[in-house]
């Protein structure tokens, strides 16, 4: 080789770089179409469901879809407009107006008012099942990786568990009908709708929790089992705060899921209409648990599958697909913060 | 603390039980004004651990083999050997460490502290851990403040008087020679510090609790030389107050802190002797090679 613009360095096409970019473009796309199918999902919801949430006069926000129930929305004509009102306003006009009385319209259920009793559901339903999923979920995980002979009934208990994640929701949902619903006698209420979803998020928890005890370095442990701490005070002391932000961060993923599950209850704990909120005319405290109450995705699957779609129904379900994303964002958001502070405050 | 000759550790006894009676008679030390930790007036070089042909074993594989070594209060016992010899198996069996660890076993054999032997299932560990503190071979300062990481031990204990816990942190960092370089920043993370400055705040830590017994498995394994020198200055002044048992790789170590060195080759004690004795004149062939480097 003598040609003077040739150097030991010289690239040269070879198979093992046309191999080498042709998988980097493979990857490349991958990644862009998932970007790309993610983007048309949430932009859709998006640029939908701002329509509704938020409005072009002053408080640039639908103050009523976000704090009235749902009501049937009315459109007919009136004195020669078009006009759509809610079914209380409409029968307002028609007692107050003597012009109006036997005015006809054309009606379309859920597409008025708000969705105020979905969200409080929902956020009820997550925080009771999220504290019932945690609290059994990182109790059963220390007991399996801190306390148990480590053999093959463990192993199977833990195979078990993580067959469980893979159960479909909507077996959950049979199953807490069968056991809290009828079996115990508690109806369609929250706290069947809580026991269901904590089981269905479970197997989540307790893998998760597991992974992240082990991650704490036995060091810690032994430096306090050797000041003469017990295994409980070591466990509280010196493992559990150091685990919580791997704990959260699967919990995280159980919060996405359990808020956005609508066949665990639809069985057991969700109303497709409920005017009264969960904290109205209670006559006893414990009332509190023992009522079904409207829930997000439920709510979604009812305006989108069980009544006659129209314009008006489209509106709500983007509306509230919207809001629903807004509310897991929020509590995500949350829980990533309070991760995050935990994390700086033990590190290692 | 009464003139007991029964230690803490041993958990309900009344002078009806058979384990306290049988182990009154069993202790050798002569009696003393306190047992209490540091303050005891006992003659240095009083047998205070008595192992008495301990086997033990890891599932089905034995570690040690019939051990006989009588530990002296108040002196540092150094353990060397080859990797894999059980001389740390033997330190983790003094606090009951390897409990810890699933498949093992005391079989046959006894460890006595201050007459009790420890695998009674009448001795509380916890109790006895108290007692007999441990330093690692990796230092594990807990991800808390410095003053967190000394007050642990006694706030198990329960005590939270703020004058108490300020004049006990001072105290052990002063004895763990650390104190001048933190005082000014004891709230600060104890993995802040150097690797030097975390083993001796492990050893702050161990000597808060006051304990009669400091087990360290190969505290300067991981540090280097000028770290070394600090802790085995420090090994050097906690012999006055507390019966130290360390393992180390190094030989010039146990040479240089130690008052007694047992060697151990494949489970089995070899040689037990003065430090002086071991590294001038060795009385078995074994001792020998190990010591004058031959293999190991």
């Amino acid at each position: 080789m003598n040609a003077p613009d040739r150097h030991v360095f010289q690239a040269q096409a070879n198979n093992a770089r046309r191999w080498e970019a042709a998988a980097v473009w493979v990857f490349r796309c991958a990644t862009y179409s998932v970007l790309v199918c993610g983007a048309l999902v949430f932009g859709k919801i998006v640029f939908q469901g701002s329509q509704t949430v938020f409005t072009t006069k002053a408080p640039f926000i639908n103050t009523a879809f976000f704090t009235e129930s749902p009501e049937t929305l009315h459109v007919f004509e009136f004195e020669g407009k078009k006009m759509e009102l809610g079914d209380r306003d409409f029968r307002a006009l028609k007692a107050a107006n003597p012009a109006a009385k036997d005015l006809r319209s054309e009606t379309f259920v859920y597409s008025a008012g708000g969705i105020f009793p979905a969200i409080a559901g929902t956020v009820l339903l997550v925080i009771g099942s999220m504290t019932i999923a945690l609290t059994l979920g990182v109790s059963a995980a220390i007991y399996l990786s801190e306390y148990a002979t480590q053999g093959r009934l463990v192993t199977a208990i833990r195979i078990s568990i993580l067959n469980l994640a893979g159960v479909p929701s909507i077996v959950f949902g049979l199953f807490g009908v069968g056991l809290f619903v009828i079996f115990f006698d508690w109806n369609v209420s929250l706290l069947a709708g809580w026991f269901t979803l904590a089981l269905m998020v479970l197997p989540v928890v307790i893998t998760a929790s597991e992974e992240s005890l082990k991650s704490v370095p036995q060091g810690f442990r032994e430096g306090s089992l050797a000041l003469g701490a017990t295994k409980w005070q070591t466990i509280r002391t010196n493992v559990l705060p150091y685990a919580m932000p791997g704990i959260l961060t699967s919990s995280i993923l159980g919060i996405a899921r359990v808020a956005g599950e609508t066949a665990p209850i639809m069985f057991t704990a969700a109303y497709a209409m409920r005017d009264k909120l969960p904290w109205e005319d209670l006559t006893h405290y414990s009332d509190f648990v023992f009522q079904g109450v409207m829930a997000l995705p439920y709510h979604i699957y009812v305006v989108s599958s069980k009544i006659p779609q129209n314009e008006y129904t489209e509106r709500v379900q983007y509306g509230t697909a919207f809001v629903f994303l807004m509310i897991v964002a929020l509590i995500a958001t949350t829980s990533i913060l309070l991760r995050n502070h935990l994390r700086n405050r033990y590190r290692w | 603390m009464t003139a007991l000759n029964v230690p803490a550790f041993a958990m309900d006894i009344s002078p009806s039980k058979p384990s306290a009676s049988e182990a009154r008679p069993l202790t050798t030390v002569p009696a003393r004004a306190t047992s209490g930790p540091g303050g005891s007036s006992a003659p240095v070089g009083a047998t205070l651990i008595d192992i008495d042909h301990l086997n033990f074993f890891y599932g089905a594989s034995q570690a040690l083999h019939g051990i006989n070594l009588q530990i002296e209060e108040k002196k540092v016992t150094a353990f060397i050997g080859p990797s894999g010899c059980g001389k740390s198996t033997l330190l983790r069996c003094l606090n009951r460490m390897n409990d810890l660890i699933e498949g093992t076993r005391v079989a046959g054999g006894k460890i006595k502290i201050r007459g009790v032997d420890i695998y009674d299932p009448t001795v509380d560990v916890i109790e006895l851990r108290k007692r007999v503190g441990m330093v690692f071979q990796k230092s594990n300062p807990f991800p808390k403040s410095i003053y967190e990481n000394i007050t642990y031990g006694l706030r198990l204990q329960g005590r939270s008087n703020k004058a108490d816990l300020d004049a006990v942190v001072e105290k052990s960092l002063r004895g763990a020679a650390l104190w001048d370089e933190v005082k000014d920043r004891l709230n600060s993370s104890g993995l802040g510090l150097s690797g030097g400055q975390q083993q001796r705040l492990c050893i702050a830590r161990a000597i808060a609790v006051e304990p009669e017994v400091i087990l360290m498995d190969e505290p300067c394994a991981a540090l280097d030389p000028i770290a070394t020198v600090k802790v085995e200055e420090l090994i050097q002044s906690l012999r006055e107050r507390f019966t130290i048992v360390i393992v180390t790789h190094n030989m010039q170590q146990a040479a240089r802190c130690s008052d007694k060195t047992a060697f151990f080759y494949m489970g089995k004690l070899i040689e037990y002797a003065d430090t002086r004795n071991i590294f001038t004149k060795p009385s078995n062939p074994q001792t020998e090679a190990y010591v004058s480097g031959r293999f190991g």
